[in-house]
């Protein structure tokens, strides 16, 4: 790792130059967009993890102590649908995709830069709309199931269309990457040369196009439910609930693919450059990002299992959930194989990188007791549930989003992160997400049951062990922000390249200028030749 | 690089330039052809066929549909790409309607 | 004047496919959300056949034939309006967006029509399923035409300060293409509901 002598300040603040409210809330930079996204998201993050920290104190007791049961179903549903909607699922696609798609492909800017600066508008107002209904906050659970949430006191109306706000902003970031992607890669950069974080960005772009609509009208026929006594979900008319659930999980189950996919990618990233080795097996992981976007949409019933659904349709998206782990599988093994003979730096991206491939293990080996119909009947809304679902979506896209962070930490800010701290962040992270969580899946065997704000009290040790846990773990989030902070403003000067990487956005500087590249270059490599004499393009 | 000019009638395909330059008669053509198809499918809706009544009712309009993709929004004339936008969220339509519809069929 | 986007520096061909594409995704993002509506209208005219021959007879047929024929003509002054400026005819492609703009007004008149003969016989969308998905799917469809409106408005504004010509006419294009989709879920729509009880 090189470091500049004792400056103070970067040479150049590049695209952070201009200063003033109205250069950040009108900018048409993508650079601009994706920090603002990231700080946006980055507060939800911190926001839902402080309600998630009063869950685990509330569940430190078995009966109705510290919380009403009703408070309780708020907090919990609030957890979950900020941390879903506010969070995970803008958090790597807007921010470091807005910030770095355009750099990676040798572009100036996303194809529609208007249409991006709207879509972060849209998705305040959203949010804005969503805070509003505070005032009366729903109880139903992040996934709003029918007829509860078409009949329930609160702002159920406000809420969906907030959501819809938040929803229409990810389809216009997608819409945004899909044509940036195929039109505005730099001479050269055909797709056998593209980072495989660009084709995690396209994937994950091809699901919200096409899958976030469907939530959309989910939520607008649950307003008109509402408003209008639609019977579309209303069983007093011949409605189906279990069509809202069709609807819901058509989007929803997709939109875990949106999660983990770019975090995916960002570790297809780091691995190469910290083992400074070429990836193994490019095309294998970039049609596997295609393969897992594709089969996702075709296994949204394996959320509906005990619900009513028919036998035969259960027994359909069993079989075909088995198969989202095969190209998942595929990454996994590549990923290892790049590390093998490698030249190993456990600098802390690389850390994360690989807490991610040991937790998103874990989670998703946890993925088919679920799929397989038989064991769902016993673990389904369980703690076991619960367990899987923050192992891979905490320990999966949360670490890929750290490592993320940390990687690209200099680009964005022209500083360095002190590494010490980075570290010891890790660990009381790493300690405290395992002690947290895995906890649960030894909670939902012994039958502790999701959502529920009392329990039998032979459950609660093992709930005082998570509670510990998740305090550890806020200890090591919260270090980690004091370092992302302070070296905001007083880290050290980054250099260029200070990982040595080869994608495109080492050759600007730190933090790029507003243009991206003083002239887009043409693109004579593949970029991913680390070791080699020659920098030799595959394929 | 200026278009067809005065010629009007003059048919000109999308080679040298990426955008489609066409006659108006094409398209009044192409107008008259979806009268008649609604006129078809209106006549044909007073005829009780049973089922054949939705089918034929689903198959005219999806001529109709047809011809306003590839005349009026001029997917004939694009490349491979366009196609493909234009096309590939009809799988995932079907998708979602034959998911569901095998749960609900099989109900029960 | 014929560039949209300066910073890339590409071509005015190269803009326009980019648009173009920019738009039939947006598109895509359209057929999945009025996916949802007619996946429900599969489900529930599969399971309710009665109900939706009994109630299908209550809409007014005709004017439903009238808003059909209305939108397809719209759909054809749209491409005539888009061929004109191809040609570089400013006035001809300006008085075919104004008609456009005027067949999706009238469509919007007989859906007022239609819509409180329906309520004032105590026809409203949480009467029954049928008229739940009536009122859903044309309502969202009307909405679009209301969006259809307010674009192609603009796009007039713009047209009659002389942004546009044989070179540069994305917006004109664009709204063009949406407008046609408009038209097509239409197509769809009429023999669904008006038709095929």
């Amino acid at each position: 790792m090189m470091q500049e002598t004792a400056f103070e300040q970067p040479a150049s603040r590049g695209y952070l130059a201009e200063k003033g409210f109205r250069s950040w809330a009108l900018t048409l930079d993508h650079k601009r967009i994706g920090v603002m996204y990231l700080c946006t998201t980055l507060l939800f993050f911190l926001v839902g993890g402080m309600l998630g920290l009063l869950i685990r104190l509330k569940l430190m007791y078995p009966g109705e102590q510290l919380l009403s049961n009703h408070a309780y179903n708020v907090i919990f549903t609030l957890h979950g649908a900020m941390m879903i909607f506010l969070f995970i699922i803008p958090g790597i696609p807007a921010g470091l995709g807005n910030f770095f798609i355009p750099l990676l492909i040798g572009a100036r800017d996303v194809a529609f830069p208007r249409l991006n600066i709207l879509s972060y508008w849209v998705f305040v107002s959203g949010i804005l709309v969503i805070l509003g209904t505070l005032v009366s906050p729903m109880d139903t659970g992040w996934t709003f199931y029918t007829p509860y949430s078409a009949t329930t006191g609160a702002a159920v109306t406000a809420l969906s269309f907030g959501l819809f706000l938040v929803g229409m902003a990810s389809i216009l970031t997608g819409l945004n990457f899909v044509v940036t992607i195929h039109k505005l890669r730099a001479p050269g950069m055909s797709w056998n040369r593209l980072p495989l974080f660009i084709w995690g960005m396209y994937a994950t772009s091809i699901i919200n196009v096409l899958a976030t609509p469907v939530i959309g009208i989910t939520f607008l026929l649950l307003a008109c439910e509402r408003l209008f006594g639609v019977a579309f979900f209303d069983p007093t008319k011949g409605g189906d609930p279990l069509l809202f659930q069709h609807f819901f999980w058509f989007y929803s189950h997709p939109v875990v693919y949106v999660m983990i996919l770019p975090a995916m990618g960002v570790i297809s990233e780091i691995i190469p450059v910290f083992s400074r080795k070429p990836i193994f097996g490019y095309w294998a992981i970039a049609y596997s990002s295609l393969a897992i976007a594709f089969i996702g949409f075709l296994v949204w019933g394996h959320h509906m299992f005990v619900s009513g659904m028919s036998t035969v349709a259960g027994v359909i998206f069993s079989f075909l959930t088995f198969f989202v782990a095969i190209p998942t599988g595929v990454k996994v093994f590549n990923w290892i194989a790049t590390m093998y003979k490698g030249s190993i730096s456990l600098d802390s991206p690389m850390l994360y990188a690989l807490t991610f491939i040991f937790l998103f293990i874990i989670g998703g080996l946890t993925g088919p007791f679920l799929g397989a119909l038989g064991t769902d009947v016993r673990l389904h809304d369980t703690y076991f549930l619960v367990a899987h679902f923050h192992y891979t979506m905490m320990g999966g896209t949360v670490m890929g989003l750290f490592a993320g962070l940390h990687y690209w930490f200099p680009k964005m800010t022209g500083r360095m992160l002190n590494e010490k701290l980075a570290k010891i962040a890790w660990f009381f992270i790493f300690i405290g997400f395992n002690v947290t969580f895995f906890t649960m899946f030894i909670l939902g065997m012994e039958g502790m049951p999701r959502r529920w704000a009392q329990y039998p009290p032979r459950l609660q040790p093992l709930h005082i062990v998570s509670t510990v846990g998740s305090w550890i773990l806020a200890v090591g989030v919260a270090v980690m922000f004091a370092n992302f902070i302070r070296n905001i403003f007083k880290g050290d000067p980054a250099p260029a390249n200070p990982w040595r990487g080869l994608t495109l956005e080492w050759r600007t500087p730190s933090p790029p200028d507003t243009e991206n590249f003083e002239e887009i270059p043409v693109i004579k490599d593949w970029p991913y030749g680390y070791g080699k004499k020659t920098g030799a393009k595959n394929d | 690089m200026s278009s067809a000019g005065a010629g009007g009638k003059k048919e000109e395909t999308a080679m040298l330039r990426l955008f489609t330059v066409k006659a108006y008669r094409n398209y009044i053509i192409v107008w008259a052809a979806l009268l008649v198809l609604t006129f078809i499918t209106w006549r044909v809706s007073f005829i009780p066929l049973g089922l054949l009544n939705v089918t034929v009712a689903m198959i005219i309009a999806s001529l109709k549909a047809s011809l306003v993709a590839l005349f009026f929004m001029h997917l004939r004339y694009e490349n491979k790409l366009v196609w493909a936008f234009a096309l590939f969220p009809l799988g995932f339509l079907s998708l979602i309607i034959f998911g569901t519809l095998v749960d609900v069929f099989y109900r029960g | 004047m014929t560039e949209e986007h300066p910073q890339h520096g590409e071509s005015p061909e190269a803009v326009f496919e980019t648009a173009k594409l920019g738009l039939w995704t947006f598109l895509a993002t359209e057929i999945l959300l009025f996916g949802g509506l007619f996946t429900s209208y599969i489900v529930y005219r599969l399971r309710y056949p009665d109900l939706f021959h009994a109630q299908y007879q209550y809409l007014n047929r005709t004017l439903g034939l009238v808003n059909t024929v209305i939108l397809i003509t719209s759909s054809l002054t749209m491409a005539l309006a888009i061929a004109a400026i191809r040609r570089g005819r400013q006035w001809v492609s300006r008085l075919c967006l104004v008609l456009t703009i005027m067949f999706a007004l009238g469509f919007l008149g007989v859906k007022y029509v239609e819509w409180t003969e329906d309520f004032s016989r105590g026809l409203y969308p949480g009467t029954n399923m049928f008229f739940s998905l009536y009122f859903m799917m044309t309502g969202l469809h009307g909405l679009h035409v209301v969006a259809g409106i307010c674009v192609l408005s603009a796009v007039l504004v713009m047209s009659c300060r002389g942004r546009f010509s044989e070179q540069y006419a994305t917006p004109v294009e664009i709204s063009g293409l949406y407008w046609h989709f408009v038209d097509l879920v239409w197509i769809y729509l009429f023999p669904l509901l008006y038709l095929v009880g």
